[in-house]
């Protein structure tokens, strides 16, 4: 048992440094200098613009060669500095993340546990259901075909413009100052909601699909076949056959955890809701290179925590692990 | 079994992360709306910070000059008048000094009075600091003024070496003055640098409160101006950020939004059916904010040839813009670029004799007589050396006017023959290619609404030549003849009417024979307002004098405050 999570966590931790250097690469291969685009609107005299420039390049740290950048980097992340941010000057680029990802987790934990869970329940339900069947695949296949910026779009054009029972911008609204009342608590998850179903959607389309292909395999299993010649009753094969065909997909959500998080970032530009997607478009454009290494840092970290996680669960809910690691 | 573990995780997830957000949040409120302004197309970021000597990031937080922090005088660009701000009155008591006399009794919002130790501290930031942008008047070898003294409590006295009037008066009306007693004790980091979180000033509105897509300003009841200028309507004013036009355009339609500054395609059509209004009832419906203008790289052949550029300028089919690719939202630029607003400093004579319009046959002919032929039959233009010619016009991608604006230059270019593509790269790296004179050609507007024609020129022949042309002469064109024109006319006494139109007629009939770039259309002050709710909107004719109806930062200065202090409740 330890010699498997010492594996895995040696590993994680590799891919964790990979990622973040990739991620500290990337930006500064851009073409462009994030100072000059940021002083490019203060419109002073040449005297003045000269000075600006070299004094903010020394402020952000960027008159010095780039290996000893890389190397300042580290140091100060392991010191939780993540820099100051160009696009949102003079804001720290932690301060601004701080800020931002409370919507994110708002949006994406539900999202993502609520589909999952829903998915399967439902897909487990409709297998070998005739009438549901016939409905649920081919829902289930547009579903989870559809992107989820054009989702977001369709959601907020039929509720939000036409119905008119959506909002379809930021996260509150913009006659409301933030406190605690039923007012403002369920003006918050109006406008919570559109988003929330775009991503929910989604993965429901492909957890449902992936659950009922996976029962209707399990049903063909030789001990499904032996437990219904013992006369063992229908609703316990099927239980049995959940609890087989749940694991591929708890290996399947390690897996998908980074499409569903790129897709939480442009279903965010899609609502204007105040996570890191917005930032991280805008961050991009502005060539901002701390703002953009403190999103992928978040979401990096947020992946591998995740992956971390539905390794133990994997280890719990499947016996044939644990007895695996012991017989090592 | 594990489904309903997950459940449960989920929910319980849920209510502590409800709890824990709305827990976070103080105690506020729901706006009443017949109290409250909403306004949007400023910002175009999440609020940044609240220091108004960052100034390429006040669009963000906009009204930090303006509402919250004050200047000396305001222009008003309609009537060419400055109107007396903090000071009461300000003249130059001699050709190099100039006297100002501040209001008595103002007071900051922390209750201390607004003393003249608070604007020669002011002034003194840009002695010692020189990462300031006004510092270059003040330090090193361009400086022009050499001390500011206090006489007394309300006096003050600037004393010049060699005065550049123009600059000078285009500073009293954008330097904002901070409160001595609260800024003397910070460090130069967080005065260039400093976010200047719950700040205290001295205008007609106060920060309240913001978040990522919004501002809120609280009106300052004990504000100075409700005497002088009376005490603006709206409790609150909501300065909003949306993420997309049309959700603008649908909020401002509704009545939500009262004033959108945003650029709305389409806004004539509205206009006309009645659902907005509009500064003027027909084209172009917006006044005019700035110049569009044609940037070419003259250090590339070729663009460094008078010729050929002054073929371009016959070519483009400026009307084409107007028409269609901004649907009648704007106007054709006077071929000097200056705003209809500086009209007066037009030589109409060399307009006449050396300027340009829409005139495809003439830019075909000019091209030939200099050699530029079609060899190879491919339907381009050879350069006289024989070279082909493949050249780009850029802006940045998503910017959608300019995106249809350069597609019609290519149009027009190519139907003279010359090969010439629209481009749209991203901000980042058109903006790169602008300063570091990797482009071709592109567009460019940095030059506002100002009191003089020198800001114009300052942005069209920013002058000396260095490698990164970070605020103007993007294309590098080199001639020092009319970088010394530049220069004299910055040291004209704004009196001299006379003196300026002398200099800046030199200027514009080199301008016109050299085409060093070629200014095209007015941008136009985006406004579309609602009536629902707040009425006396400016618009022609209506209101004496004129006003600019707009929350873009750095017009607040311009009579924007007092479209605010105008403005009455909707019956």
């Amino acid at each position: 048992m330890r010699r498997y999570f010492g594996r895995k966590l040696l590993i994680y931790l590799i891919t964790f440094f990979l990622a973040v250097t990739i991620d500290w690469l990337i930006p500064r291969f851009m073409p462009g200098n994030p100072v000059q685009n940021m002083l490019a609107r203060a419109a002073v005299r040449p005297e003045a613009a000269e000075v600006m420039y070299g004094y903010y390049t020394e402020a952000f740290g960027l008159d010095v060669p780039v290996w000893q950048q890389y190397l300042n980097f580290w140091n100060a992340l392991f010191h939780g500095d993540l820099g100051t941010s160009v696009y949102l000057f003079p804001q720290p680029v932690s301060k601004v993340l701080r800020e931002s990802i409370p919507y994110d987790i708002f949006l994406l934990l539900p999202a993502i546990l609520l589909s999952w869970w829903a998915g399967n329940k439902f897909g487990a339900f409709a297998a070998r259901t005739k009438r549901l069947d016939n409905t649920l695949l081919p829902i289930g296949y547009i579903l989870t075909a559809t992107p989820y910026m054009w989702l977001g779009i369709l959601l907020a054009w039929a509720f939000g413009v036409v119905l008119d029972v959506f909002p379809i911008a930021g996260a509150y609204s913009f006659t409301m100052e933030p406190h605690l009342s039923w007012l403002f608590v369920g003006d918050v998850l109006k406008h919570w909601f559109l988003p929330f179903a775009s991503l929910f959607l989604v993965g429901f389309g492909g957890w449902a699909i992936g659950m009922r292909n996976m029962i209707i395999y399990e049903l063909e299993a030789d001990y499904s076949h032996y437990m219904e010649a013992l006369g063992a009753p229908r609703k316990l094969v099927r239980k049995y056959a959940f609890r087989n065909a749940i694991l591929p997909q708890i290996t399947g959500l390690a897996l998908q955890l980074g499409v569903i998080v790129a897709g939480a970032l442009v279903t965010e530009v899609v609502f204007s809701y105040p996570g890191i997607g917005y930032l991280l478009l805008a961050a991009i454009q502005n060539q901002d290179y701390f703002l953009i290494q403190g999103c992928f840092l978040f979401i990096i970290t947020g992946v591998l925590l995740a992956n971390f996680l539905i390794d133990i669960v994997y280890v719990i809910v499947d016996p044939r692990t644990r007895r695996g690691m012991v017989g090592e | 079994m594990w489904s309903r573990g997950n459940r449960g995780i989920s929910l319980i997830l849920l209510v502590v992360l409800c709890v824990g957000l709305i827990g976070s949040w103080a105690a506020g409120q729901v706006y009443e709306r017949t109290e409250t302004l909403y306004v949007s197309g400023a910002a175009w970021g999440p609020p940044n910070d609240w220091n108004p000597f960052i100034t390429w990031s006040k669009a963000n937080t906009t009204g930090t000059i303006g509402f919250l922090y004050e200047t000396l005088f305001m222009y008003d660009p309609l009537s060419d008048e400055f109107i007396p701000f903090l000071a009461e009155s300000g003249e130059w008591v001699n050709d190099r000094t100039y006297e100002v006399k501040l209001r008595e009794g103002m007071t900051w919002t922390d209750g201390e009075a607004i003393m003249a130790d608070d604007v020669v501290f002011t002034f003194q930031l840009g002695q010692k600091y020189a990462a300031l942008w006004f510092s270059p008047m003040l330090l090193g070898d361009k400086k022009y003024l050499d001390s500011i003294v206090q006489v007394g409590d309300y006096y003050v006295q600037f004393n010049f070496t060699n005065p550049l009037y123009q600059e000078w008066d285009n500073n009293l009306y954008n330097i904002p003055i901070v409160p001595k007693h609260l800024w003397e004790g910070r460090t130069e980091e967080d005065i260039t640098a400093g976010t200047n979180e719950n700040p205290v000033g001295s205008g007609a509105y106060m920060y309240d409160t913001h978040s990522s897509d919004r501002n809120v300003w609280i009106r300052n009841d004990n504000w100075w101006g409700n005497e002088v200028f009376g005490q603006p309507a709206p409790k609150r004013i909501v300065d909003i950020r949306f993420s997309s036009n049309s959700v603008a355009l649908g909020s401002v339609i509704k009545g939500d939004v009262d004033l959108s500054n945003n650029f709305l395609p389409g806004i004539a059509t509205l206009s006309d059916k009645g659902y907005v209004k509009t500064y003027y009832e027909g084209a172009p419906y917006m006044q005019a904010a700035n110049t569009a203008v044609l940037f070419l790289n003259t250090t590339i052949a070729p663009m460094d040839d008078a010729a050929f550029r002054k073929a371009l300028a016959f070519s483009i089919n400026v009307d084409d813009i107007v028409n269609v690719a901004y649907a009648n939202l704007v106007a054709a630029a006077s071929p000097t670029g200056l705003l209809p607003a500086l009209s007066k400093y037009d030589d109409q004579d060399a307009i006449e004799t050396l300027g340009w319009t829409y005139d495809p046959a003439e830019a075909a002919r000019i091209l030939a007589d200099n050699g530029y032929v079609d060899i190879d039959g491919d339907g381009y233009v050879e350069a006289p050396d024989g070279s082909a010619i493949a050249l780009e016009v850029t802006c940045p991608i998503g910017w959608t006017d300019w995106m249809e604006s350069i597609a019609v230059i290519s149009d027009s270019a190519k139907a003279v023959g010359i090969n010439l593509e629209d481009v749209t790269p991203d901000y980042g790296s058109w903006n790169s290619a602008l300063t570091n004179k990797t482009f071709e050609m592109t567009l460019n507007n940095w030059a506002n609404l100002s009191n003089t024609p020198w800001t114009l020129y300052n942005l069209l022949f920013n002058h000396p030549i260095k490698d990164i042309m970070g605020s103007g002469n993007f294309g590098a064109y080199d001639n020092q003849e009319l970088f010394d024109l530049v220069d004299a006319l910055a040291a004209v006494p704004t009196t001299d009417l006379a003196g300026m139109q002398a200099i800046c007629s030199q200027i514009q009939t080199i301008m016109l024979t050299e085409v060093p770039m070629i200014p095209l259309w007015y941008n136009g002050l985006w406004a579309q307002y609602s009536d629902s709710v707040w009425t006396n909107w400016p618009t022609d004719g209506s209101n004496d004098p004129a006003r600019l109806p707009t929350t873009w930062s750095g017009y607040w200065q311009l009579g924007g405050l007092l479209t605010l202090i105008e403005l009455e409740l909707a019956e």
